[in-house]
């Protein structure tokens, strides 16, 4: 039980504004400096360089500009280039697209694992940990041997006249959805199987007694109640998605260019920062208003699931 | 209770598989004898072997248990203070701060990543002593790894019976007393979890290391995606393999730990 | 201390949250050594009342003497009280011998001490049998005693009861309340005791307060506020209540009459207040159940059985006369039917000795 109030008993004890306050310090004080000192500085700052000039030798100088983000908007010699807001864009459809493709699978298992004896579901939630848990970048590149000519996979694709015999199955966006959702699938399955867990099957089963059909009963008795998980799981899916940097880089390829391509290219072959500083702002803004409306509209029950 | 159908569990089964596929795969051909990921070429454990000879493979995996461990007991000391702090006392900003909290769970990675890169290039400018490599890397790793501790210790004390530490300062027990015989005690779960925790996500992280390293300061998951860009050596998957069996039994760990307790009160 | 003086004394005690009053303007005395029960449904302050003299909450007004000395600065760990809570609040990490030394030890009592006072408390409470378990372990019961063994053992000046038998079934419960009757006499420690359940309270107290949105309604021992209770809610309260509007007609030396739905009635003098209209109220046990031939005398009314309750021991009836309802109940002294069926004809006879008259 959280007790937020200043001068009244908690837990036993006694406690002032100016106690509240001291005992802050002494156990907060150190992580909050820690945080704000080394992350939302930071954060500022490169707000701050994306309003700077690059120097010729990579850094960043003043004078202050606007520069760069109306270069991102593509305003430049030979008129607007949609480059950079195509960028957006497109890591705007994959972080969608991602979630979107991992709350339809995540559905079923949630289910499947609520569904389980109680023996069963501890281990088969584990099951799910296991690989999320596991190096990001060895998975990814185990797409890279599965999606491989001489893989049983492409193979079949090649039967069913997907690809040609010979050629690998990546880089190509499927292969980048495909690593995505094999990567994130357990950050929405989690907090939606909290939800799920939870359901009250009589209100389904007064639905169907008032006779409503199957899809009925599940769209107006069982979604409302899975909602605050699948919010949940979607708001920690989207972000991250978006802003994906080495999925795209191992099963894309130069022609897909994400959102975290574009920052790290910037931030390092160019050695443009203020230009890859403006692109993250940019592209940040785009991802929290995204989820701003998005959350105004679900409601606002994801963050306590958290 | 609902029975589970069997459309349901072919499509889970095949979910299942769909998530471990690479996992497997990458087992498996860890004992391939071919040289480069493709048809099945025979048994054998030469990769293995290799990789202990194999200074770089070496170094690399030292450098990531040093930032690993270093970073986690920073970390769990710092996020455990954190998460018992918030969850007990208040302060001016509080509200806001607790969502900021938030940011590092949420966050891309490469926003964090080139946002601490340009600050602690700043900082090496102007105070000079800030130079990139390990202890840089390992700053990183604490600045992520403080949230998820102390939210994991804050969930832990949120769900603990007040009545427990009313009854003993009832009995006589002062502010530290209580904490020292009656809080710590039932919070330690949640604190080693919390460790667990951050101790893998150091481990597994590659983003933000990648940008807040320096020269001679290579990670694992930084070797691993070196030498995926070049082209895979087969001994990758030997040691991927290995690693896989730690992330494992660290996931297994956390798993024990974190299973909740009936006899947190009431 | 002197003799006299209260073992937990409040003064004007107002604690609110938000707009709700808690506890309003409330003064009561305990005196050293008695049992005393606050009696009240949820959310009658009863509770906030225990925790406030515990030092687990803070008045908005008001004082709390603890043996005569103000306590409001001192803090819950200082006071000389102890608790036992309604959730039992057991330390889950210490077995049972480490729970009940918890509060010896933090206040550094020598080692062998603590040994044997440990030991006289479990002995006390019947648990030597279960020192090394831990509270998961326990039953219901078993935590109870532990979590009253844990307090007790640190002679405080006052015991706090918070509703501890609420959580036990109903023949446990009884058995306990047993227990802690005899365990308070043997000690000598004054008990605060908290319930909502008045048979508890009319069992184990001394004294009790009855309590109603954070007033003390009625004080006083068991058998005053069940026989004379002072208004309707405490007569509803304790026991149930046969209540009738009257309206007096005629005062005099040895007794008044009054006009009621039933018809008229005689009262005792003494009980007549200056108002005309008044509350009347009788127990359903002091009403005797009579045959529709014994019509003729005073306070008789004739009655129609709407129904028939069978508990076993008694049989509880629903009379009608009218627009009156009346209930009687009456021991079941002979074998076989008492003579009252449902829809027959009878008496009810209203003792004047049995009926008192409100304050409201």
């Amino acid at each position: 039980m959280e007790n937020d109030r200043k001068g009244e008993v908690q837990f036993g004890e006694q406690l002032t504004a100016r106690s509240h306050l001291a005992r802050s310090a002494m156990t907060s004080g150190p992580g909050i400096f820690w945080v704000s000192f080394f992350l939302l500085l930071p954060l500022i700052w490169i707000g701050v360089i994306s309003f700077l000039t690059r120097t010729e030798v990579g850094g960043y100088e003043r004078p202050f500009t606007y520069e760069n983000y109306s270069r991102f908007i593509g305003f430049g010699f030979f008129g607007f280039d949609m480059l950079y807001p195509q960028i957006i864009l497109r890591s705007l459809v994959l972080g969608t697209g991602t979630a979107l493709l991992c709350m339809v699978t995540a559905m079923p298992l949630a289910f499947f694992i609520a569904g389980l004896p109680a023996r069963f579901k501890n281990l088969a939630l584990t099951l799910v940990l296991i690989p999320f848990w596991t190096n990001l970048l060895i998975r990814t590149y185990a797409w890279q041997i599965l999606l491989a000519p001489e893989s049983p996979l492409t193979r079949l694709a090649v039967l069913l006249h997907f690809t040609e015999a010979g050629l690998p199955l990546y880089p190509s966006a499927m292969a980048i959805y495909i690593g995505m959702v094999c990567d994130y699938l357990p950050f929405l399955v989690l907090p939606l199987y909290a939800s799920v867990e939870k359901i009250d099957w009589s209100i389904a089963e007064a639905a169907s007694d008032l006779g409503a059909d199957g899809p009925r009963v599940f769209w107006h008795a069982i979604l409302p109640q899975v909602t605050p998980g699948l919010v949940a799981g979607i708001i920690l899916v989207l972000i991250p998605a978006t802003g994906q940097f080495v999925i795209p880089d191992l099963l894309g390829g130069a022609k897909t260019v994400m959102l975290g391509n574009a920052i790290q290219q910037q931030f390092q072959q160019s050695r443009d920062w203020p230009f890859g500083s403006a692109i993250t702002f940019v592209g940040m803004g785009a991802v929290m208003l995204g989820l701003w409306a998005y959350a105004r509209a679900a409601g606002e029950k994801g963050g306590e699931i958290i | 209770m609902k029975r589970v159908s069997l459309p349901l569990w072919l499509i889970s089964t095949f979910l299942y598989v769909f998530m471990y596929a690479p996992l497997a795969v990458v087992i498996i051909f860890s004992f391939n004898t071919a040289k480069h990921g493709g048809p099945w070429m025979g048994f054998t454990t030469d990769w293995y072997t290799s990789l202990l000879a194999d200074k770089q493979k070496q170094d690399a995996t030292w450098n990531t248990l040093i930032v690993g461990s270093a970073s986690t007991v920073i970390a769990t000391i710092l996020g455990t203070m954190l998460g018992y702090g918030m969850s007990r006392y208040w302060f001016p900003g509080k509200k806001m701060f607790s969502l900021a909290m938030y940011i590092p769970v949420m966050i891309p990675d490469i926003v964090m990543a080139v946002a601490m890169l340009a600050f602690f290039q700043l900082l090496t400018d102007k105070v000079g002593f800030f130079n990139m490599g390990l202890a840089t890397m390992t700053i990183a790793h604490i600045t992520f790894q403080i949230p998820f501790v102390a939210i994991v210790v804050r969930s832990r004390l949120v769900g603990m019976d007040p009545a427990i530490e009313e009854a003993a300062h009832d009995l006589g027990a002062s502010t530290w007393q209580t904490f020292w015989n009656v809080t710590f005690p039932l919070m330690l779960p949640g604190v080693l979890a919390g460790a667990m925790l951050a101790f893998t996500l150091s481990l597994d992280d590659f983003v933000v290391s990648f940008f807040t390293t320096g020269p001679g300061a290579t990670t694992l998951p930084i070797l691993i995606y070196s030498s995926v860009k070049r082209g895979i050596t087969p001994d990758i998957n030997a040691l991927s393999t290995l690693i896989v069996l730690a992330s494992v039994l660290g996931t297994i760990g956390v798993t024990v730990l974190q299973r909740p307790r009936k006899n947190t009160g009431g | 201390m002197a003799t006299d003086t209260p073992a937990i004394e409040v003064e004007n005690l107002v604690r609110h949250f938000g707009d709700v009053f808690a506890l309003d303007h409330i003064s009561v005395q305990i005196r050293k050594g008695e049992f005393f029960s606050l009696l009240g449904p949820s959310g009658c302050g009863k509770t906030t009342l225990l925790r406030i003299v515990g030092g687990l909450d803070i008045p908005d007004e008001g004082v709390v003497r603890i043996g005569g000395v103000d306590a409001r600065e001192i803090p819950a760990h200082k006071r000389p009280v102890n608790t036992v809570f309604q959730s039992y609040a057991l330390f889950p990490h210490l077995t049972v011998r480490d729970n009940i030394a918890f509060g010896l030890r933090m206040k550094n009592v020598a080692k062998p001490d603590i040994i044997d006072r440990v030991n006289r408390v479990m002995d006390m409470v019947e648990i030597p049998k279960l020192a090394a378990r831990k509270p998961a372990q326990l039953s219901g019961g078993q935590k109870q005693r532990v979590a009253l063994a844990r307090a007790i053992v640190n002679e405080p000046m006052c015991l706090l009861l918070d509703e501890p038998l609420g959580a036990l079934d109903l023949k446990l419960r009884k058995q306990l309340q047993i227990e802690l009757l005899q365990l308070q006499r043997r000690l000598g420690i004054t008990f605060i005791y908290v319930t909502h359940d008045q048979e508890e309270a009319l069992v184990m107290s001394d004294r009790i307060a009855v309590m109603s949105a954070g007033k003390i309604v009625q004080l006083g021992d068991s058998e005053e506020l069940y026989e004379h209770p002072r208004t309707r809610y405490v007569s509803q309260f304790l026991g149930s209540c046969n209540l009738l509007d009257a309206t007096v007609r005629q005062r005099g030396a040895t007794g008044g009459v009054v006009d009621t739905l039933v018809g008229e009635l005689q009262v005792e003098s003494g009980k007549l207040p200056d108002r005309d209209k008044l509350t009347l109220a009788i127990r359903p046990e002091k009403v005797t159940l009579l045959p529709a031939s014994d019509g003729t005398g005073q306070n008789r009314v004739r009655v129609k059985v709407e129904e028939l309750l069978y508990i076993g021991s008694e049989t509880h009836y629903v009379l009608r006369a009218g627009e009156q309802r009346l209930t009687a109940e009456a021991m079941n002294v002979k074998v076989g039917s008492q003579g009252f069926d449902i829809g027959a004809e009878a008496v009810a006879y209203l003792p004047a000795a049995g009926l008192l008259v409100l304050d409201d």
